[in-house]
C-alpha cells in the first residue's frame, strides 16, 4: 500500500465511524435530507478549501479566502442591486478580480519572497476592507437570474434537496480531483511540497506554478462567495468570518500535510464535513452545547496530527518498533 | 554508435577548462576526457577541483576559460537544464528527487505521457517499469520514491537522467551510503548502462570500488590534473599518493620530537570500547590521553566525521561503551559530552559551527554560556573581555568583538569556533579539519595552537586529509578506510608513507 | 533621487548605536522610518495631535489613545517576537485572552457574589488566570518541542478549541463583572496616565531584563538562527521553546484581562478576535524574520505603534472607517516590500537601468 495513502485512510476511518455514530443514534442520518444539507451548508467553506488545498500542498498557506467571500458577496450584491447589471456578467467580473488578486499575491511570494502567511494576510485585510469600503450594510438581492438558481434542485424520494450549491460543490471537487493527479499543473504542485529545489532542478516551472496556485485558490474563494450569495440572496461584508481558519483546519483533518507534498483533495472534501456532521449531531441532539462543536473539532485536529506523526515522517508505521532509522537499511521491503 | 565514431572523437572533452572564485583558483587548465562507454573516475581530495569541473560541465558555473566540446562539437552548456538538453545528466549524492511522489512520477515529472489533455499514469507507470526492468530492477513503481533504499533512488535518478537522452552521466558519489549489496545492484546498472554506449564519470572517495569498476582514473589536486591513468595500471599506494600530493619515498619520515616523551606519563582520558553504528561505522575501539594528539587519517568518506560524531553524541551509538577517566559514561547527546568535558569544531563550519548573524563575542561565548545555564550569565562586560582575550590568543582578525560572524573569513570563523570550546575549558578537544579552506599563514597558526592545547594537557583528537599535518603533530595515528578502523600506528610508525600505505592496502 | 538620500541618510544613522541594536539593520531602519511618517503624516492632518490635556484626572490625546489602544497587541507582542526569534509562531494566542478573561470574569463573579475563599478575591482571580495562560502556553510549548510538531499547527490547534473553551467555561455567554480590581486592569487610571499602559512597560522591562540579562536571549537568538550549530554548542533548545511559549501564553493572559476590564466582561468570541494575526503582522513590521533569529522586543513594539497610529490617523483625518483595514493592508504590504531584499534589489535595477 502507498504509505501517503494513511493519512487520507485516518480521515475516511474517523469520519465513517463518526457517521455510524451519528446514524446509530439519530436515523435521520440516513436520509438523504441530512446529507443534502451538509453538502448544500459547507460548499462555501468546501470549494475553496478545495483551493486552499492546492497552496499547502505546494508549501504555502491562504489565509484570504473567507474575506474574498465576503467581497464577492458584497460585490455581486452592489453592481446587481445598485448597477443593474446582469448576474451572470458580475460573476465573469468578480471571478476575473478573484483570480487576479490571487496572481498579485503569488507574485509577492514568489517575486518579493514576503511569506505566504503574511501576503495571504495582508490579502485578508485587503479583501475584507474592501468589503467594508463597498458597504457595511446587508444588501439583498432581488434578480429574477437569483430565483431561476433557486429552482436548480433535484428533490429526492424521501425530501432530500440536492441543490445548486450542492452540485457545485460536487463538480470543483471532481474537477479538483482531476487537476490534481492529472494534470502536469498538479503534479508540479506535488511536486514543489515535496522538495522545492529538486522541483526547480527537475524543471518544474516553480513561479508560474506558484502564481498558479494562489490564483485557483482566490478563484475558488470567489466561487464559493459567489455560491453563498445565490443561497443567501444577499451580500453582507461581515459574513464569513474566520472561515479562512475553518477551511485551512478543513484541509487539515483532511490529511493534507502543511509541509507540503501529500495530501489529497478527496481528503479535504471529508475533512470539511466533519464539523459539519458533528454540527448536525448536536442540533439534533439539543442537550449538547453549541460550543463543544470548536472543542471536538480541536480535538480532532489534535487526534490526526498526532496520528500522522505517530505514523511517522514518512508515515511509516513500523519505524515505531524499530531501531532509530538507518540508511542503508531503508530497503523496501 | 560506431566505434568508428568513438575513436574519432571522445564522447566528452574539455581542453584547457578554467574556472576561479574571487580569489582561489578552484580549476586550472583541466584537459579530461571521457569516451563512449567507458567508467572513468575522477579522484582527489577536497577542493581538488572535481566538484568545480562537474558545475562547469552541467553549466552551473559558467567557464573563465577553455573549451567543452560534446561528440567533437563546442557546447556552452547554461544551466544543468541545458546541460541535460544537450545530453548530459548528473545524479548527485543527495538525491534531487520528489520524496513524496511515486517512482514513476519522478521519472516523469514535467513529460508525462498526455492523454485527452490528461496526464496518463496508466502509460507512465508502464513506461517507467520499461525502463527499470531493462536494468533488472523490479519494483512497484507506483510507490512512494521514499520508501525505498537510496540505492534505488539513485537508480530512479539514473533511469532519469538517461531518458532525457542522456549521453554523458555523471554520478556524485553514488555509493557513500550504500551497502555491500546495493552498491552491486548500482554497479550492475552503471555496466549496462557502459554497454549502451554512455559514458560515465564517476566521483566516489571508495578506492576500491574504482578499482572494481572503473576504466580509467583521473587525478585532481589542487586544481590541477596531477594524473590520467588506465586503472588496471595504476597501484593504488601511487594512487593515493597523487591524490595527497606525496612522493612515495623510502627514507623514513622521523617525527618531531614532542612525542618523545614516554608514553606511560599520559594518563587515559578516554576509552572507547565498540562503537559503531549501522550504515555509518563498524565497531571501533579508541583511547585518548592527556596530553596527547590523536590524529585520524584516510581518505574522504572514510568514516573520519563518523568517528568524531559518534564520541560527541551527535549520532548514538548502537553498540558499545565509553570511559572518561575510568568512569563508564554515557554519550548520547552533546549536552552530555560537553559535562564530561568534551568539545567538538564541527566539519562543516557554516551548518554546523558558527551561528552566522551573532557576533564574535557571542559565538565565542556561547558554549561556555550554555554549560554554565540560563541565568548564571556573563556580564557584557565578562563577554567581552573573555571575546577579547581568545581575540589576542588566536589572533582572530575582526575590527572588533561585535562583528557578525559571518562576515569573517573562512580562517577567522574556524578560531572563533576555536575560541567557543577553549573558554569553556574542555579537557578533550576534537578537531574535524580545523585546517581546512583556510589560508596559510592561519594554518600555521592553527597547529602551532593545536600543539599547545596538548602541551598544556588537553587530550585532542584531530581530523584532517593533510597528511603531513597529521604526521606533523600526531602522537598515535588511526588509519580508517571504508568506514573501519584498520590499524593505529604509533612513535616511529608515523609517516606520510606507512599511512598511504595501510590506506591502499587491502 | 530618492535612491540617493535614503542610503545617505542610513550612513548618517547608522552611525548612532543603541546596545545591541544598530542602526544599520536595515529592517530597523524601515520600521523607524514608517512610524515616523505616519506621525508626522498625523501632526499634518491634525494640528492638535501632539497636544496632551489633563480632563478630570485623565491624560487626554492622541498620543494617549494611541499607546492605550495599543497596549494589548504590544503586550502579545513581546511573547509572540520571542516564539518566533525561536523559527515559531502562536496562532493561539486570541483564544487563550478569551480563556482567561472568562476564566477570571467567572471567578470575580463568585467573588460579587458573596462567596468568602480567598481564591475568589481579586489577586488570586488575577494570578488564577495568568496561571490558566501559563498553562496554555505550556501545552503549546510540549506539542511543539518535545513531540516535534509545526508551531503552526500546534498552536492552530488550541486556537480551533480555545473559543469553544471559553464559551464552555462562560456557559456560553458573555458575563459582566463590576469588581473594580479587575477592572482597573482595562482602565485604571495612575498620574493620568491609563494602567495598560504601565503594565505593558512593566512586563517589557521583565522579559527584557529576563531575555537580555540572563542568557535566555542569546539562546533564543541562537536557536532561531541555526538549530543544529547551536545543539552542537549544548544549547538545549527543547527547554527554550517551552519557555518562549509559555510567555506567550502569560503575555495573552494580560491581554485578555485589560480587554475584559474595559468592556467590564468576558466576551469569549470578541475578546482577542484577530489578536494573534496583529501581534504576529507587528512583530514581522518590527524587523523580526519569520524564519527566527535576531529580535528586538522594541521593534516590535513599534510595529503594533504603526498600525495603531494608522488607525488613529485614519480616524482624525475623518476617512470613513470603512477603509481602515483597506490603509492597513496597504500600509503593511508597503513596509514589506520595502524591507524585503528581494524587492530592493530589483528596484535598484529598474532604476539603473532607466540612468
Amino acid at each position: 500500500m502507498k504509505s501517503r495513502v494513511f493519512p487520507l485512510l485516518i480521515t475516511f476511518v474517523v469520519f465513517v465511524l463518526l457517521y455510524l455514530f451519528c446514524l446509530s443514534r439519530f436515523d435521520s442520518f440516513g436520509t438523504t435530507k441530512v446529507i443534502c444539507n451538509l453538502l448544500r451548508n459547507y460548499a462555501y467553506l468546501g470549494i475553496p478549501a478545495i483551493g486552499v488545498t492546492f497552496v499547502i500542498l505546494s508549501g504555502g498557506i491562504d489565509l484570504s479566502s473567507g474575506s474574498i467571500i465576503a467581497f464577492t458577496g458584497v460585490f455581486c450584491a452592489l453592481m446587481i442591486e445598485r448597477n443593474g447589471m446582469h448576474p451572470l456578467v458580475v460573476f465573469a467580473l468578480i471571478l476575473s478580480i478573484g483570480t487576479a488578486f490571487g496572481m498579485m499575491m503569488g507574485v509577492f511570494i514568489h517575486y518579493f519572497k514576503i511569506p505566504a502567511f503574511i501576503v495571504t494576510l495582508s490579502g485578508m485585510f485587503l479583501a475584507r476592507g474592501g468589503a467594508y469600503v463597498l458597504t457595511t450594510d446587508s444588501i439583498s438581492i432581488r434578480h429574477p437570474f437569483y430565483d431561476e438558481v433557486s429552482k436548480i434542485v433535484y428533490i429526492f424520494p424521501d425530501g432530500g434537496r440536492f441543490t445548486f450549491a450542492a452540485g457545485a460543490f460536487l463538480a470543483v471537487l471532481v474537477l479538483g480531483i482531476f487537476l490534481a493527479h492529472f494534470t502536469r499543473f498538479g503534479r508540479n504542485v506535488y511536486a514543489m511540497g515535496g522538495n522545492e529545489t529538486g522541483a526547480l532542478l527537475l524543471g518544474v516551472p516553480v513561479g508560474r506554478t506558484t502564481i498558479g496556485i494562489y490564483a485557483l485558490s482566490s478563484f475558488l474563494a470567489t466561487f464559493a462567495g459567489i455560491i453563498l450569495s445565490l443561497s443567501k440572496h444577499s451580500g453582507d461584508s461581515t459574513i464569513a468570518m474566520g472561515a479562512e481558519m475553518d477551511v485551512i483546519t478543513g484541509v487539515v483533518i483532511g490529511g493534507t500535510l502543511l509541509t507540503g507534498g501529500v495530501g489529497y483533495v478527496i481528503g479535504t472534501f471529508i475533512g470539511t464535513l466533519v464539523p459539519g456532521v458533528i454540527h448536525t449531531y448536536l442540533t439534533l441532539d439539543g442537550s449538547l452545547t453549541p460550543w463543544w462543536i470548536k472543542i471536538i473539532v480541536g480535538t480532532l485536529l489534535l487526534v490526526f496530527i498526532g496520528l500522522q506523526k505517530l505514523l511517522g515522517s514518512q508515515f511509516d508505521f513500523f519505524k515505531l518498533f524499530r531501531r532509530p532509522p538507518l540508511r542503508a537499511e531503508q530497503q523496501a521491503q | 554508435m560506431s566505434i568508428n565514431e568513438q575513436t574519432q572523437f571522445p564522447l566528452l572533452e574539455t581542453q584547457g577548462l578554467t574556472k576561479s572564485f574571487i580569489a582561489t583558483l578552484a580549476l586550472s587548465e583541466v584537459d579530461f576526457t571521457l569516451h563512449a562507454g567507458e567508467v572513468h573516475a575522477l579522484l582527489g581530495e577536497n577542493g581538488a577541483g572535481k566538484s568545480t569541473l562537474i558545475k562547469l560541465i552541467t553549466g552551473v558555473h559558467p567557464k573563465d576559460a577553455g573549451t567543452i566540446l560534446l561528440e567533437g562539437k563546442v557546447i556552452e552548456p547554461r544551466s544543468p537544464g541545458h546541460a541535460q538538453e544537450l545530453g548530459i545528466s548528473a545524479v548527485y549524492q543527495e538525491i534531487n528527487l520528489i520524496p513524496t511522489l511515486s517512482v514513476a512520477e519522478n521519472i516523469f515529472l514535467g513529460r508525462q505521457p498526455m492523454r485527452f489533455g490528461l496526464v496518463n499514469m496508466r502509460s507512465a507507470n508502464r513506461r517507467a517499469r520499461e525502463l527499470l526492468e531493462t536494468f533488472h530492477i523490479d519494483i512497484d513503481v507506483t510507490r512512494d520514491l521514499s520508501s525505498y533504499s537510496i540505492a534505488i533512488q539513485q537508480i530512479v535518478a539514473i533511469v532519469r537522467g538517461v531518458d532525457l537522452s542522456a549521453k554523458v552521466l555523471i554520478l556524485d558519489e553514488p555509493t557513500s551510503s550504500l551497502d555491500r549489496h546495493e552498491v552491486e545492484t548500482l554497479f550492475s546498472v552503471i555496466r549496462s548502462l557502459k554497454k549502451r554506449g554512455i559514458g560515465i564519470l564517476l566521483i566516489t572517495h571508495f578506492i576500491d570500488q574504482v578499482y572494481e569498476i572503473s576504466d580509467r582514473i583521473t587525478v585532481l589536486r589542487n586544481g590541477l590534473k596531477v594524473g590520467e591513468h588506465q586503472t588496471q595500471e595504476l597501484p593504488k599506494v601511487k594512487l593515493v599518493s597523487e591524490m595527497l600530493g606525496k612522493e612515495l619515498t623510502d627514507e623514513l619520515m622521523v617525527q618531531n620530537g614532542q612525542q618523545t616523551n614516554g608514553e606511560s606519563e599520559h594518563e587515559t582520558f578516554l576509552q572507547v570500547r565498540g562503537f559503531a553504528r549501522r550504515g555509518m561505522m563498524e565497531p571501533f575501539d579508541v583511547v585518548v590521553k592527556k596530553g596527547e594528539i590523536v590524529g585520524l587519517a584516510g581518505l574522504l568518506g572514510s568514516g573520519r566525521t563518523e568517528t568524531a560524531h559518534l564520541i560527541f553524541g551527535i549520532e548514538k551509538s548502537e553498540t558499545g561503551e565509553a570511559y572518561v577517566k575510568g568512569q563508564k559514561v554515557n554519550l548520547t547527546s552533546p549536552q552530555k559530552a560537553i559535562r564530561h568535558g568534551f568539545g567538538l569544531c564541527p566539519e562543516d563550519r557554516k551548518a554546523e559551527g558558527i551561528i552566522d548573524d551573532l557576533t564574535v563575542r557571542e559565538n565565542i561565548i556561547l558554549a561556555l554560556q550554555a554549560k554554565m545555564g540560563w541565568f548564571n550569565h556573563l556580564s557584557r562586560k565578562r563577554q567581552e573581555q573573555l571575546a577579547q582575550e581568545m581575540i589576542d590568543a588566536l589572533r582572530i582578525v575582526t575590527p572588533d568583538t561585535e562583528k557578525p560572524v559571518k562576515e569573517l573569513s573562512g580562517g577567522n570563523q574556524q578560531k572563533v569556533i576555536l575560541a567557543r570550546w577553549l573558554i569553556s575549558n574542555p579537557e578533550f578537544l576534537i578537531l574535524d579539519e580545523p585546517t581546512r579552506g583556510i589560508d596559510v599563514g592561519a594554518h600555521v597558526e592553527i597547529i602551532n595552537i593545536i600543539k599547545r592545547l596538548a602541551k598544556e594537557g588537553k587530550a585532542m583528537m584531530v581530523i584532517s586529509s593533510e597528511l603531513a599535518e597529521v604526521v606533523d603533530y600526531s602522537d598515535r595515528v588511526v588509519v580508517l578506510r571504508d568506514r573501519k578502523k584498520i590499524t593505529e600506528l604509533e612513535g616511529d610508525q608515523i609517516s606520510e608513507n606507512t599511512i598511504m600505505q595501510t590506506i591502499a592496502e587491502r | 533621487m530618492l535612491e540617493q538620500l535614503i542610503p545617505n541618510l542610513k550612513n548618517q544613522i547608522g552611525k548612532l548605536k543603541i546596545g545591541n541594536f544598530t542602526w544599520q539593520n536595515s529592517r530597523a531602519f524601515w520600521t523607524v522610518l514608517a512610524l515616523f511618517i505616519i506621525i508626522v503624516a498625523n501632526r499634518l492632518i491634525s494640528p492638535n495631535f501632539f497636544s496632551i490635556q489633563m480632563v478630570e484626572g485623565r491624560l487626554i490625546g492622541s498620543l494617549i489613545n494611541i499607546l492605550d489602544g495599543a497596549a494589548p497587541i504590544m503586550l502579545l507582542s513581546i511573547g509572540m517576537t520571542l516564539v518566533i526569534a525561536t523559527k515559531g509562531v502562536d496562532l493561539s494566542v486570541g483564544a487563550v485572552m478569551a480563556i482567561c478573561a472568562a476564566v477570571a470574569v467567572m471567578l470575580i463573579n463568585q467573588y460579587e457574589s458573596g462567596a468568602t475563599d480567598f481564591y475568589y478575591t481579586p489577586p488570586f482571580v488575577i494570578l488564577i488566570a495568568l496561571g490558566t495562560g501559563a498553562l496554555c502556553g505550556l501545552w503549546n510549548g510540549i506539542l511543539v518541542a518535545f513531540f516535534d510538531i509545526q508551531p503552526i499547527v500546534a498552536t492552530m490547534i488550541l486556537m480551533t478549541s480555545g473559543r469553544g473553551i471559553a464559551q464552555m467555561i462562560t456557559n456560553g455567554q458573555s458575563p459582566t463583572f463590576t469588581d473594580d480590581t479587575l477592572a482597573f486592569i482595562g482602565r485604571g487610571v495612575i498620574f493620568g496616565v491609563p494602567f495598560p499602559i504601565y503594565l505593558y512597560l512593566a512586563v517589557f522591562l521583565l522579559v527584557y531584563l529576563l531575555v537580555r540579562r540572563t542568557a535566555i536571549g542569546l539562546m533564543i537568538e541562537s536557536v532561531g538562527i541555526n538549530a543544529r550549530a547551536s545543539y552542537y554548542a549544548g544549547i538545549n533548545a527543547s527547554l527554550i521553546k517551552v519557555l518562549v511559549y509559555v510567555l506567550s501564553g502569560v503575555c495573552a493572559a494580560l491581554a485578555g484581562l485589560i480587554i475584559a476590564g474595559e468592556v467590564k466582561s468576558a466576551d469569549p468570541h470578541k475578546n482577542g478576535e484577530w489578536a494573534e494575526l496583529d501581534a504576529i503582522l507587528a512583530v514581522v513590521i518590527g524587523g523580526t524574520s519569520l524564519s527566527g533569529g535576531r529580535f528586538s522586543l522594541g521593534l516590535s513594539a513599534l510595529g503594533v505603534l504603526i498600525v495603531q497610529s494608522l488607525l488613529t490617523g485614519l480616524y482624525i483625518s475623518k476617512l470613513h472607517p470603512t477603509a481602515n483595514l483597506v490603509v492597513k493592508a496597504i500600509v503593511v504590504l508597503v513596509v514589506l516590500l520595502f524591507q524585503s531584499d528581494e524587492f530592493r534589489r530589483r528596484i535598484r535595477q529598474l532604476v539603473r537601468r532607466r540612468a
